[in-house]
């Protein structure tokens, strides 16, 4: 079990890392999500031992690991630009840190072959790395990864730098090896998708704080936060009244089981549905044809909400829609 | 990126001193005792010879001619190469690597095969039947033969990286393809192509072999003028004057040189593909053909009317030149298999020499900070910027106390390795920096301690850039001939003193003999520089 407590980075002025408490327990992914800048990459440089904290601990099982150097954490990394080996094969690349075990040739020769059959690379062995197709290097930068079966994994964006459908491809495939093998990892990422694909947990950063921690679905239920509301593309934030189970957001009502008082709120991408007989009315500003469906933009008072409909709007038409009962959530900054 | 974490400190000394005492003691010593014959006499400051050579009408005359041709040699390359540049850069067609290596060939040359590659080319027997010896014309076409390459391979490695999506947005915004030319294309080439022409201009205003050869007794520039007067009229505080004056031409153009250089290495993305031959309108095939063809006629008439040469004595066709190696021929005090055993063995001991000083300031270079590397740096860059004619110069005047070491041998393979170390450097450095930190990281998160990272990381690459330097340094010291002709007795030549002194002889049979051994060398030379250009394009260019 890794533990890493009140994790302190600090870069010129600027905390990189803010006192992050943040555990991963065996067998658990854990996916560190946030805008570019937000420190992710540094708690997972601090956690490798690559990146010295200016304050706070690293723990696994219990043992303090401020004097145990990189190579002798026992986790692997996985860089986003794979940071192959360009003077070896694909093969040199999986064999090397079982080499540096000092395991057996017949033990790294299964394991190699183990490893390069789970990532699809089987029969790849002697391949120069830079002759490999970018999803192709990927798979090599896991398999070298997995190979020396590390107790931790921690990844850096590794499908970042690869176009949209390999993605999608890979983030599966990804979950699948991770199930069988049975790792513990740290994933890095800025795609929300990716984070609620390939993780149990998903951890929100910005500006070096862990905002919130939770499962996708509870992250998805109840953000908290703004800025958690944000990257999961939850609507524009209200300024809203609730008395007595209604919360009066100007220029609507809607039933809600919120506590009476002052709140900012949210409104849920599904939570919007447009019908001719609803009873707020809205003006188009943008419609675009998207899976089937229209994605629609449209204003009301001063605020932009979206939904989709399945049919078109031109812009300027006046659009009416429902917003369901119980649907909005607080949040705060 | 850090600081090399497993240099050692009694190491890290070792890596500073050996190369600096090597330096100071078969460079700088030399160089100032050259400045201090030409400023002072019997020990006092005495201006003499730098007015004698200001006041003399024909050493201003060395002086103007030195900077002229050297500034027309210079454009005519740069003129000639461009278009050669943006074939080689963006476009594709079958023989393309094999083009890309056989055009280091001429840059690599000693001078001495060169000037005897022209002589036959352009002498009274040649195949043109026009006699250009002793003219300013020879002197050019051979100065663009030897720095051809050095234009089109800068120039192009700098476009490849230019996007061409750039010409076509100026395209699109109107422009005309000559002033997409003028406005786009031209002021991105500018680092390179300024970076490449001032290398020529160098290279030409201290042209020596070729001038010596070619120039005849009509022409000479500073170079020529030194070795002159210090071995001919043995007036060495005049020569002395001349080197001084010679070392600050060379330090401006080396200023504006680095200035470049430091500008050049601004990235404009990824290589583009270039464009093959399926995909050219006819005018881009010829363009294509046109510059091919002229790369055949420039750099591969002269060195096949070499060979030619080589095996026609007086009647027909005979290999009599090379049967007849091991006897003593006119001309020469030992036979030519003396030489080619002499140059053989300078070579290797120089090339050992120079790999073995040249990597450890190299790891000075890339691997620490701050002023020791960048002074290191700067100061490893002046044997390149001094002539190998004032090097030797600095050697006979320098170096007879406390050991003299001017009889020995010894001293030849020395000076190789003093003119070959910057070229190791230059291999070895951008090599050792490109080993990215995060290749460290990620064997140290493999379970890597650090001295296991330095083997199994920095080493592979670092050798092979030594292998690299190695070649270098041997195909150097090979034709090595501004020095030597100082240094070399005539009881044990090397190749390039041997080819010169036959060419100095009347007669067909030195000639001939003359041109089996420039042939003989440049095949050695050739061998060296391909394997060297092999290991090169083995995936050492892409991290």
């Amino acid at each position: 079990m890794l533990q890493c407590l009140r994790l302190s980075v600090v870069f010129e002025d600027t905390y990189a890392l803010d006192a992050v408490n943040l555990t991963v327990h065996d067998g658990e992914i854990v996916a560190v999500m946030g805008p570019s800048g937000c420190g992710k990459t540094t708690l997972l440089r601090a956690v490798a031992g690559l990146q010295p904290l200016d304050i706070g601990t690293v723990t696994w099982d219990g043992r303090n690991l401020r004097d145990v150097p990189p190579h002798q954490r026992g986790f692997g990394f996985m860089f986003q630009d794979y940071a192959l080996f360009p003077h070896l094969s694909v093969r040199g690349n999986v064999e090397f840190g079982l080499r540096m075990q000092g395991a057996a040739a017949q033990h790294r020769t299964d394991r190699i072959r183990t490893v390069l059959d789970t990532v699809g690379l089987t029969g790849y062995d002697d391949r120069p790395v830079h002759e490999l197709s970018g999803g192709e290097q990927q798979r090599v930068a896991l398999a070298r990864t997995l190979a020396p079966a590390p107790r931790l994994i921690l990844l850096d964006e590794p499908i970042g730098a690869l176009d949209r459908d390999l993605r999608e491809h890979l983030t599966a495939e990804m979950r699948a090896i991770f199930a069988r093998v049975g790792v513990t990892a740290l994933y890095v990422t800025h795609d929300r998708d990716e984070a609620f694909a390939i993780a149990d947990t998903v951890a929100v950063m910005n500006r070096g704080r862990l905002v919130r921690k939770g499962t996708p679905q509870e992250l998805w239920a109840d953000p908290q936060h703004e800025f958690v509301a944000r990257m999961l593309g939850f609507g524009p934030v209200l300024d809203g009244k609730v008395n007595n189970g209604w919360a009066d957001i100007g220029w609507t009502r809607v039933a809600t089981d919120l506590p009476d008082g002052e709140h900012r709120l949210v409104v849920p991408p599904h939570a919007i549905r447009v019908a001719a007989d609803g009873p707020n009315a809205g003006t188009v500003s943008n419609c675009a044809f998207r899976s089937g469906e229209y994605a629609v933009e449209f204003s009301v008072a001063d605020v932009t909400l979206s939904a989709t409909s399945r049919r078109r709007f031109d812009v300027g038409d006046r659009i009416m829609f429902h917003i369901a009962p119980a649907s909005l959530l607080a949040v705060h900054e | 990126m850090d600081g090399h974490p497993s240099l050692s400190r009694a190491g890290g000394i070792a890596l500073v001193v050996v190369p600096l005492a090597f330096l100071a003691y078969f460079f700088l010593y030399p160089l100032l005792t050259v400045l201090v014959t030409g400023f002072t006499s019997d020990g006092r400051l005495d201006l003499g010879p730098i007015q004698t050579v200001l006041g003399r009408s024909a050493l201003l005359n060395v002086a103007w001619f030195t900077l002229w041709q050297a500034v027309a040699s210079t454009l005519l390359t740069v003129l000639l190469a461009l278009p050669a540049a943006n074939v080689m850069a963006r476009y594709e067609f079958p023989g393309k690597s094999f083009v890309r290596a056989a055009i280091v060939v001429p840059f690599v040359l000693p001078t001495v095969v060169v000037g005897s590659a022209f002589l036959a080319l352009l002498g009274p027997d040649g195949p043109l039947g026009i006699d250009l010896r002793q003219t300013i014309w020879a002197i050019l076409i051979a100065h663009v033969f030897f720095n051809y390459s050095i234009v089109v391979r800068t120039v192009s490695a700098y476009w490849e990286r230019i996007d061409p999506a750039l010409g076509e947005a100026a395209q699109m915004l109107g422009a005309g393809r000559m002033s997409v030319f003028l406005r786009v294309t031209l002021p991105m080439l500018r680092p390179a192509i300024a970076s490449a022409a001032s290398l020529v201009f160098l290279f030409t205003f201290t042209s020596f072999g070729i001038i010596l050869i070619l120039g005849g007794l009509s022409h000479a520039t500073i170079e020529v003028e030194i070795w002159r007067q210090a071995t001919g009229l043995i007036n060495f505080e005049v020569a002395a004057a001349l080197a001084f004056l010679q070392i600050v031409g060379i330090s401006v153009t080396l200023f504006l040189y680095s200035r470049y250089q430091e500008r050049k290495t601004v990235q404009f993305g990824h290589r583009r593909s270039a464009r093959p031959i399926g995909q050219m309108s006819r005018g881009q095939r010829w363009h294509v053909l046109g510059n091919l063809l002229v790369m055949l006629l420039l750099l591969g008439t002269p060195l096949f009317v070499l060979i030619d040469r080589s095996l026609r004595g007086g009647s027909g066709y005979s290999f009599d030149a090379y049967s007849g190696l091991g006897e003593q021929v006119a001309g020469l005090a030992a036979p030519a298999t003396t030489a080619i055993w002499n140059s053989a063995r300078f070579a290797l001991v120089a090339t050992v020499l120079a790999v073995a000083i040249g990597l450890a300031a190299a790891t000075v270079i890339a691997y620490r900070r701050g002023w020791l590397a960048r002074s290191f740096d700067a100061l490893l860059m002046l044997p390149l910027g001094t002539s190998a004619v004032t090097l030797g110069f600095g050697f006979l005047l320098a170096l007879d106390a406390p050991l003299d070491l001017r009889t020995s041998i010894w001293i030849i393979p020395i000076a190789h390795a003093m003119v070959a170390i910057p070229f190791v450097v230059r291999t070895a450095v951008p090599v050792m920096r490109s080993v990215r930190h995060r290749l460290r990281e990620a064997a140290a998160m493999l379970g890597a301690p650090p001295e296991r990272v330095w083997q199994e990381i920095d080493l592979p690459l670092v050798a092979r850039a030594g292998l690299i330097g190695a070649g270098f340094a041997f195909a150097v010291s090979l034709g090595e001939f501004g020095a030597t002709s100082f240094l070399a007795l005539p009881s044990n030549p090397t190749l390039p003193t041997a080819i010169f002194r036959l060419l100095g002889r009347p007669g067909t049979e030195s000639f001939t003999n003359a041109m089996a051994l420039s042939t003989l060398l440049m095949i050695g030379t050739t061998v060296t520089i391909l394997l060297i250009e092999r290991l090169r394009r083995d995936g050492l260019g892409d991290f």
